[in-house]
């Protein structure tokens, strides 16, 4: 079309629009990262340097002597979706003999009527977190503590191994007739309860936290009131205890029941 | 001359096929989630649904929308054949068979992510594969606009290039360019996640590319709507373009400010700084300027059209319009809900006051509203004005009209009660609202209206079709060739720079790297901002 040359400082439309996009760019910049941070007295900076690193995102450490310290025991375990997902056959055989002795609460199969958990069939992580948890003091137990305590790290990963090996037994309360209660399908978003279906199985599942179908009504509820009680205490970042204390009690006797009715 | 009409009403069909199954999803989501639902539903089902509703109307229907149409433009304002032809059916076959490979993960419900992907949540790879199978698809397109545009210039080098080709090749370059945001997040990030050789996603820099994409692509939804305005929209109401310059302008304003202002829907994300916030938030007010610039050359070309059909007075040509023409219509209701999606960007743009409705029904309001409102009208005006151009046969005006009334109505009413509630502070992606609740009630009735315009939009969507599939047996006639408005000075010459890409894809990139550079670096040296994947529907 035109015969002058686009890329040309003589070009007007080169000129200007290079120009005006310079300009708008340079005056954003200046009034972002150094005049606004600058103008704020609660940031507290130093210089120029240091508005235009705040400005700009870069990270600092921030210190960390005036942060409150539990004054119990948190689990030290760190979860993954991934995690104790690929056992080896080697572990498993070797969880096969370590597991010999909680046959007695857990059953020979991970499958008993002692309102111990059901371990056959649960995810590897669930089991190993547990075992970490009663080993390093974060959760206690009078009779799961002294068995925890002497159990090296690859005994734990092994037992677990083994019992996420165990095919899921249908548990002999299944009863497919209890309706899921409202509290397992849609939560109670006012209270803050997501549904306990959108972590623990039906809906969804999520890292670390156990299947609950075929579990004694008996152990949940024992468990939710130590949740709630504060009695048990190392659900990461308080995940169950925020649910269990927003529980009624009625709730918590439905979800018992419902899940030890599911297969 | 269109010539290739097959490949056409192939885009063009498949599109409005998914788009049809995408809006009886989303007035399946309004019905839910609104008090007018009384049983309890797996929320599952309602992810589920969101995802699906989103991957379609997000990425397919107006990819669609956009290939066809930018075909049926450089065939009929080029006036030669289609230069790739069968490259171009190849990219239509990835975009159909990507969107079945994208879907059928999604009713499995394995990948209920939605269609922002938000990670660390990562699906099955399937639906990412299917996505990016898309966009590959559309980037075909892109690439043959780029080189039919190249050869019509080689041909006819002292003849400006016509408005709807400018405008259309300047939409596919920027989509072009957004898209690679999205692309880097899924191949680089997502995918080795969900493919399982890697267990940590660094979630940060995946919601910044994704902002790369996630503004601009409304710019690249919004370019048909932009095109029938300026090129279709005079022409059929009987009048000119009120300025051929002030149009390109527009475009390339498009293409310089679209890119450089997606972080402004991370207002509230922790990992940009405050300052990369504001420059982002200066360049999303800027774009505002070539809508305003569209605003008045389109009134004022009504203006020609309604005085050369003797409208009188300040105000009252306007009752001079043709009313009756579907055109008219459409683009009148468009430029209407336009205006008030606008109003409501300029909201959602401002640092401060994005603060009261981030995260809120507000926004999903606000992008139905300018989207499915003011956008997807212009669609369904694209495909009224080129029906009979590509099968032959006339369609029924008043169906039509009919039609576009109630998109119009039924947008209003989904959409005003929708930000309503979300000034109200209702969060959104959420499937379940305990209505009976104090705090609660109150939004009760809002959602309720909002659901019953939800239906209206279903009934209009069903009538679109109607009128598009009764087409398919009217009478044939013959339709003449497909002409675009002609400006009411026709330019013997215009300015290189209004008539090539180059220094404005120059100025595109260079704020891209501005605005963009040092927020992505930082997050890619960082390693500590990796998080753990939460695997989405992932084994029971």
């Amino acid at each position: 079309m035109s015969d002058q040359k686009l890329f040309s400082l003589r070009n007007p439309w080169f000129s200007t629009s290079v120009g005006v996009t310079v300009v708008i760019a340079v005056l954003a910049t200046l009034a972002g990262l150094i005049w606004l941070p600058l103008a704020q007295p609660d940031l507290k900076l130093s210089g120029i340097w240091d508005a235009i690193c705040s400005a700009a995102g870069v990270p600092r450490a921030s210190s960390q002597a005036g942060s409150v310290q539990a004054d119990f025991k948190t689990s030290d375990v760190v979860m993954t979706s991934e995690m104790l997902t690929r056992p080896s056959q080697v572990s498993i055989g070797r969880g096969a003999t370590l597991a010999q002795r909680c046959a007695i609460c857990h059953g020979p199969q991970g499958v008993s009527d002692a309102n111990s958990p059901n371990l056959a069939g649960q995810f590897a992580a669930v089991t190993y977190k547990e075992l970490n948890d009663f080993k390093t003091g974060a959760r206690v137990n009078v009779i799961m503590t002294p068995f925890a305590v002497n159990m090296t790290n690859q005994d734990m990963l092994d037992v677990a191994a083994y019992y996420s090996y165990l095919p899921r037994v249908p548990s002999s309360h299944a009863d497919a007739k209890i309706p899921a209660p409202l509290i397992v399908t849609t939560g109670a978003p006012m209270r803050n309860i997501a549904p306990c279906g959108s972590c623990h199985g039906d809906i969804d599942t999520k890292a670390g936290s156990p299947w609950l179908g075929g579990q004694s009504a008996v152990y949940i509820k024992a468990q939710l009131h130590a949740f709630a009680s504060g009695t048990r205490r190392n659900d990461i970042s308080q995940q169950m205890r925020n649910i269990a204390r927003q529980m009624t009690a009625e709730e918590i006797d439905q979800v018992a029941h419902y899940y030890e009715a599911q297969p | 001359m269109l010539i290739n009409k097959r490949l056409i009403l192939a885009h063009f069909w498949l599109a409005f096929a998914v788009f049809g199954v995408a809006l009886v999803l989303g007035a399946w989501q309004m019905f839910v989630r609104s008090p007018l639902n009384a049983w309890h539903f797996n929320p599952e089902f309602y992810y589920r649904s969101v995802t699906a509703h989103g991957s379609i109307m997000g990425y397919v229907f107006p990819t669609l929308v956009a290939m066809g149409f930018g075909y049926a433009i450089t065939e009929s304002a080029l006036e030669k054949p289609l230069i790739g032809r069968r490259w171009a059916w190849a990219g239509f076959w990835l975009v159909a068979v990507g969107a079945v490979v994208a879907m059928v993960p999604v009713s499995l419900g394995w990948a209920s992510v939605l269609y922002t992907f938000y990670p660390p949540m990562v699906g099955n790879p399937l639906y990412y594969i299917g996505v990016v199978l898309v966009v590959v698809g559309s980037w075909i397109w892109v690439a043959l606009m780029s080189i039919n545009l190249a050869a019509w210039k080689r041909d006819n080098p002292d003849k400006p290039v016509p408005l709807a080709m400018f405008a259309n090749v300047a939409g596919s370059y920027l989509w072009g360019w957004t898209a690679v945001g999205a692309a880097l997040e899924i191949i680089f990030q997502i995918l080795p996640v969900a493919l399982g050789l890697r267990s940590t996603i660094d979630a940060g820099l995946a919601r910044v590319f994704f902002s790369w994409t996630l503004h601009a692509i409304v710019y690249f939804w919004l370019i048909p709507t932009y095109i029938a305005y300026y090129s279709i929209f005079p022409r059929a109401i009987g009048g000119r373009l009120y300025s051929d310059a002030m149009a390109r302008i527009s475009f390339i304003l498009f293409v310089v400010v679209a890119m450089p202002i997606g972080v402004h829907h991370l207002f509230t994300d922790p990992q940009v700084g405050a300052g990369f916030k504001f420059m982002h938030s200066v360049f999303t007010g800027l774009v505002a300027l070539p809508t305003l610039l569209t605003v008045f050359t389109i009134c004022a070309s009504a203006e020609i059209a309604s005085r050369l059909r003797g409208g009188r007075g300040a105000f009252g040509w306007v009752s001079a319009l043709p009313w009756q023409n579907p055109i008219m219509l459409a683009t009148a209701f468009s430029l209407v809900m336009l205006g008030f999606g606008g109003a409501g960007g300029l909201i959602n743009m401002s640092y401060q006051l994005d603060a009261s409705i981030h995260n809120t029904q507000w926004i999903t309001g606000h992008f139905h509203l300018i989207f499915g409102g003011a956008i997807v009208i212009m669609y369904f005006a694209i495909a009224y004005d080129l029906w009979p151009h590509l099968t032959g046969r006339a369609l029924d005006f008043g169906l039509m009209r009919t039609q576009l009334w109630l998109w119009f109505i039924g947008m209003i009413v989904t959409t005003f009660p929708w930000h309503y509630v979300g000034i109200l502070g209702m969060p959104r992606r959420m499937a379940f609202y305990d209505y009976s609740n104090a705090a609660v009630s109150p939004q009760a009735f809002s959602v309720t209206m909002s659901a019953v315009g939800g239906f209206i939009l279903l009934i209009s969507g069903v009538l679109f079709l109607t009128v598009l599939i009764r087409g398919q047996w009217a009478a044939s006639s013959e339709a003449g060739a497909y002409r675009f408005s002609v400006p009411l000075h026709m330019p013997a010459r215009i300015p290189a720079a209004l008539n090539s890409f180059g220094l404005w894809l120059a100025l595109m990139i260079g704020l891209t790297v501005v605005n963009y550079g040092y927020p992505i670096a930082q997050l890619m040296v960082l390693k500590e901002t990796n998080v753990p994947a939460v695997y989405v529907g992932a084994g029971r």
